[in-house]
């Protein structure tokens, strides 16, 4: 029987001619990825395993990027153990404030994960390496750990859920409105255990940054990894980016797939995630007025340069609502100068705007921009959960960054097409 | 190797922001991350935990992010077991990497009731329900789990040399 995409990734690195959906395989690692928050514990587990050199000092990588800056001083000493390490064992793929961004838009940017990887990281949103057509996903601090010490990781072979794009997206709809809509259909664990692979000719009508939010959000599906092909738009990707070799696998023709599902782009509308789950979604088009108090854009789901120029199309010679906190934050310090280089920044800023350095702050209730008791946001960010943004009883929608900047410019969630007929 | 304990019911989709917010997250200590355990959900809840009480939830139990902060936690709090209808999938790997039992039993989910006492038999995998006098099958682990189990975690498993 053939392979999926994902298994014939995972067959390279085992060294084997084919492995079948259920075999427990231990692979070899191309990268392996901590952050501020991830990589102390996995330190300490490290050195319980006797590691004393990491099994390769270029496919390690550290990011602080959760809590960093440094929100305070527990979140101080986390970043320093991190450091520390990345340090004394001489890690290439060390990123300090300066060079940073949010891992998941500065390893593809960097240009050290790429098309054929076996990537693993202690976060949960590394399956966004999957864009570029590598087999990436996120695994917890001890898994990290024993990554670190031997090069490998064990997993499961993941069986799939082969979803087919065709036709064009309507003018708003992006990436983020098609993930949320998979989402809302097939639900939270809807693709638990599997990989989802997309193909069709529509792919080819998505942008790399498109492809980079929706594998990141394979994980809100419960899902091992999302996965796209290799086409043109990938290999000028990593031509401007990459730094390594890379290699391209596709499906074998008679690949044994759980579930097809077809999927035509024109059809999906901007769409929104209600509190608290990311599968909770409604079409703009069904929305009521809902009031809100603060619009986040930005993360590792929609923090790079396509959204901010989305966002900025949208705020461009408008003002945010009075008493609306917009909160924008570009993903990596590259996004961040780009952004300026196009004058996004100038846009955001008269629009009332507020831009933050390069952070997954609000994103995980972690700093700049907690939300109080009873707070509503509408947010780019991938999940909706209790608690997530902040208080226990604040709500957070999830959109794309056209749908949140509307909402910005209107205090409630807004149709971006609305604003066009102004 | 046995468990016994009252057990605290959940239901479906338990994200791993519930069971131990983000706002705790610059501390991996499992005392200190145990007092804010499921906190958003029922504030007493850390408190009113005994030593060796099972956590019985719905289905997907874990999902969310990859903090192995929300396994540790739950250990830390004096939890013997999660027993679940089924689990996402990296709070299944990190429980078994950093020694915390959990068993997947779609009718023991279903059936057992919050405050049942109850007990586990890791061998056979028998959940035993005392309250109620039924017995329930649990999926058994396979045997490439059962090795990492048998050497105590992963810490164990790659320390013994892995699969070589
Ligand atoms: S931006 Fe949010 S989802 Fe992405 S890595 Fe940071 S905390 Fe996680």
């Amino acid at each position: 029987m053939g392979m999926t995409m994902t298994q014939k990734i995972m067959a390279a690195h085992v060294g084997k001619e084919s492995v079948t959906a259920g075999d427990f395989i231990e692979a070899n690692l191309d990268m392996v990825l901590g952050n501020d928050i991830t990589a102390p514990p996995a330190i300490i587990e490290f050195e319980k395993m006797g590691g004393k050199r990491v099994f390769d000092k270029n496919k390690v990588a550290l990011v602080p990027d959760h809590f960093a800056p440094n929100k305070d001083i527990k979140a101080a000493q986390q970043c320093k153990i991190m450091r520390e390490f990345a340090h004394g064992q001489d890690i290439t793929n060390y990123f300090e404030i300066g060079e940073m961004g949010i891992e998941h838009a500065l390893l593809p940017e960097k240009g050290i994960v790429v098309a054929g990887d076996v990537i693993i990281g202690a976060d949960s949103h590394t399956c966004t390496y999957g864009a570029l057509g590598a087999f990436s996903t996120g695994v917890g601090s001890t898994d990290m750990a024993a990554g670190m010490v031997t090069g490998k990781a064990w997993f499961k072979v993941p069986s799939a859920i082969s979803f087919v794009l065709y036709n064009k997206p309507q003018e708003w709809v992006t990436g983020k409105d098609i993930i949320l809509h998979i989402i809302g259909m097939i639900g939270v664990d809807g693709a638990r255990y599997k990989s989802m692979e997309y193909s069709g000719e529509g792919v080819g009508h998505l942008c790399m940054d498109d492809r980079f939010t929706m594998a990141n959000m394979a994980i809100e599906a419960g899902a091992k990894n999302g996965i796209f092909p290799v086409d043109h738009l990938t290999e000028d990707y990593l031509k401007e980016h990459g730094k390594r070799e890379w290699s391209s696998y596709s499906p074998d023709e008679d690949a044994d797939y759980d579930q097809v599902i077809e999927i035509d782009l024109s059809q999906i509308r901007p769409t929104v995630s209600f509190p608290h789950s990311p599968d909770n979604t409604y079409k703009i088009d069904d929305i009521a007025k809902i009031s809100i108090d603060q619009v986040v854009i930005g993360s590792c789901t929609n923090g790079r340069i396509e959204d901010m120029r989305i966002a900025a199309r949208v705020l461009k010679g408008r003002k945010v609502a009075k008493g609306i906190r917009t909160i924008i934050f570009p993903a990596t310090q590259s996004i961040y100068l780009q952004a300026i280089k196009e004058g996004l920044i100038e846009i955001f800023i008269e629009a009332g705007a507020i831009v933050s350095t390069p952070t997954c702050g609000p994103c995980l209730g972690g700093h700049m921009g907690i939300l109080a008791e009873g707070e509503k946001a509408v947010s780019t960010t991938n999940r909706n959960f209790v608690g997530r943004m902040g208080h226990h009883t604040s709500e957070v929608y999830l959109a794309s960054p056209a749908v949140a900047a509307a909402s910005a410019v209107s205090g409630f969630i807004e149709n971006p097409e609305n604003l066009e007929v102004m | 190797m046995n468990s016994h304990g009252k057990v605290i019911k959940f239901g479906d989709n338990i994200d791993t922001d519930l069971i131990i917010a983000a706002r705790y997250l610059s501390t991996a200590d499992p005392n200190q991350l145990a007092q804010h355990l499921m906190e958003d959900l029922d504030a007493g809840i850390s408190k009113n935990i005994e030593k060796g009480d099972i956590f019985v939830a719905g289905k997907n139990f874990g999902c969310g992010s990859s903090r192995e902060h929300a396994p540790i936690a739950i250990k830390g709090a004096g939890i013997s077991c999660v027993i679940a209808e089924n689990f996402a999938r990296i709070f299944y790997r990190n429980a078994f990497n950093i020694g915390l039992p959990i068993i997947e039993s779609a009718e023991a989910s279903m059936d057992i009731k919050d405050g049942d006492e109850i007990t586990i038999d890791y061998e056979t995998g028998e959940i035993e329900n005392n309250t109620t006098g039924k017995k329930y099958k649990g999926e058994a682990y396979p045997s490439f789990i059962r090795r990492i189990i048998e050497s105590g975690g992963l810490v164990g498993y790659v320390k013994s040399g892995g699969a070589e």
